[in-house]
């Protein structure tokens, strides 16, 4: 069954666009990631399956029920952490942990007190003490306490360090393993790559692809760099390379296809450096709207 | 209704309730205490207050207050405990939702399985609460006040309770209003200057309205819907006009809750 059935969604704020007549579905027990840059779209998408904003025009379903009919009924299964993270200042951390926990019909405070130990989260301090990093912290736990089976996780990490990104990666993965849906947005590609199985690429409004993660990979242009005396670039002259540039004595082109073919070329000279690395998500849609 | 949201909003506004109950009760208190001297010396009062040009007399109404009775005295500082009640119960109704999204926690409280018109009704509620403990100090402090200075003189006691019946009303037009206006204009950033400006915007209103006469300002100001001179006058409501009143609290409620449920929740940014 598909947890999200979104349709000819579109979104205008006055003249400005929000989203334009987007569609995709999400499957249960999927975890499927949202990319695209800032103002893209991406938190448009999100606010309108939550019935924060209202559609211009186009429907979508969340469980199988239309999100502006049966917004308070969905949301009981949803969790949401949104981008930027505010709560009421004067508040301590475990007092707006139980007010939201009063919403939905659950003892939560065992799930409370788990959460709160994984993420390291001081419960006595007030929310105006905290840093931006912690606030993000109690976003994760008020959106995981009431155990859903959707979670709206929208650009997540910002804020997080390293180690807690990790954490917290692990605890979606784990989530998901107990057939949490998981609707990921993010403008880095990595973090979409390390978790998510299929990704929505969304680009001025529009959707511009929806694949598979390996898909995606496999289809994807790696960016390589390498320096040498004496460079060749006509030696490079290989299927699959594209925007081939010789600056200064270092060779910049992207690839796409088989990377040992690129590998032989090179073992072949003596180089100096070589870098082979993932392109960027703003190279990536430069590809799709080439 | 959601008695979480009730209690979450009724707690939030405690201080601010205490400290507007402390202004008022100081108010009422030190104003009527100064009733003896002026009952004491009332012909040298009057004729004292005849030398004041007389549109100023007008505006405060005082060519209708006879300064010595009890009700006229207290009628004469009612004004200032209106002007208080509409600028605390504005307060309320600019910021039942729009502080929420000034301060940007709507994203929290909506995305939790409630609906927008239980949100409104909670808030509500919570705020007219709020309001009600305030309206409760006021009939305590100007009870004890009159029993503590009004030494001999008599009054009547049902035209007092209606003055203090009228705070009720008073505080529900302001709420209801705010309210709407924060839910008509695109965002509301501070609530202060709104609730000022419509407490002393009504205020000014009835005081012209007095001074070039009959105007059809005092339609729509509810200083002139409870006007207490009229009550103490003919010890009954200006009814036309208090119905008046209650079909604007009701149609701004109305409104309110139209917008509120098709409103988009501004994002952050």
């Amino acid at each position: 069954m598909s947890i999200i059935e979104i349709s000819n969604l579109t979104k205008y704020y006055g003249k400005s666009r929000g989203i334009i007549d987007v569609s995709l579905n999400v499957e249960e027990g999927e975890i499927f990631g949202f990319i695209g840059p800032n103002g893209a779209g991406k938190s448009t998408t999100i606010r309108l399956l939550l019935s924060l904003i209202h559609p211009t025009s186009g429907s979508a379903r969340v469980f199988g029920k239309d999100v502006t009919a049966h917004g308070p009924e969905i949301r009981k299964d949803i969790g949401y952490l949104p981008s930027e993270v505010y709560y009421y200042e004067g508040m301590k951390v475990i007092d707006l942990l139980k007010y939201s926990a009063s919403f939905y019909d659950c003892d939560c405070t065992q799930r409370m007190k788990e959460l709160s130990e994984i993420m390291e989260l001081e419960m006595n301090r007030r929310i105006s003490d905290l840093s931006y990093g912690n606030k993000k912290k109690v976003g994760i736990v008020q959106g995981l306490l009431h155990s859903p089976r959707l979670l709206f996780l929208d650009e997540p990490t910002a804020g997080l360090d390293p180690l807690m990104q990790h954490k917290f990666f692990d605890l979606i993965r784990l989530e998901n393993k107990r057939g949490v849906t998981v609707f990921f947005s993010s403008h880095i590609l990595g973090e979409v790559q390390r978790l998510c199985n299929r990704v929505g690429i969304i680009r001025e409004g529009k959707i511009a692809e929806i694949s598979d993660i390996r898909t995606l990979q496999k289809n994807n242009y790696k960016k390589v760099r390498v320096t040498a005396e004496g460079l060749d670039a006509a030696a490079f002259d290989l299927p699959g390379i594209s925007n081939l540039t010789v600056d200064d004595g270092t060779l910049h082109f992207f690839f796409k296809g088989d990377i040992n073919a690129v590998l032989q070329k090179i073992s072949g000279i003596q180089v100096t450096d070589v870098t082979i690395e993932e392109p960027t998500l703003e190279e990536i849609f430069m590809h799709y709207y080439e | 209704m959601n008695k979480h949201i009730f209690r979450h909003e009724f707690l939030t506004r405690l201080k601010s309730v205490a400290i507007w109950s402390f202004s008022l009760t100081l108010l009422i208190a030190f104003f009527f205490a100064l009733f003896p001297v002026f009952a004491d010396q009332a012909a040298l009062m009057n004729e004292f207050l005849s030398r004041y040009p007389k549109e100023l007399r007008i505006a405060f109404g005082l060519d209708r207050m006879d300064l010595s009775t009890v009700l006229g005295f207290f009628s004469f500082l009612f004004l200032f405990v209106q002007l208080c009640v509409a600028i605390q119960a504005g307060n309320y109704g600019f910021g039942l939702v729009s502080i929420e999204e000034s301060e940007l926690t709507a994203d929290f409280l909506l995305s939790k399985p409630v609906s927008r018109s239980q949100v409104m009704t909670s808030k509500l509620l919570a705020a007219f609460a709020s309001l009600t403990v305030t309206a409760g100090v006021v009939w305590l402090v100007t009870f004890v006040s009159i029993a503590l200075f009004r030494g001999e003189r008599e009054y009547d006691l049902g035209t007092l309770v209606m003055l203090l019946f009228s705070v009720t009303l008073f505080q529900l037009f302001f709420m209801s209003v705010g309210l709407c206006i924060s839910l008509l204009v695109k965002r509301v950033r501070s609530v202060t200057p709104y609730s000022l400006g419509l407490g002393f915007g009504c205020y000014v209103m009835s005081a012209f309205s007095g001074i070039f006469g009959q105007v059809a300002l005092e339609l729509i100001t509810p200083f002139k819907h409870f006007d207490p001179a009229y009550i103490i006058e003919h010890n009954a409501y200006d009814l036309p006009l208090v119905l008046l009143n209650l079909g604007i609290t009701l149609a701004a409620l109305g409104v309110s809750y139209w917008r509120y449920i098709r409103r988009d929740i501004p994002a952050v940014s």
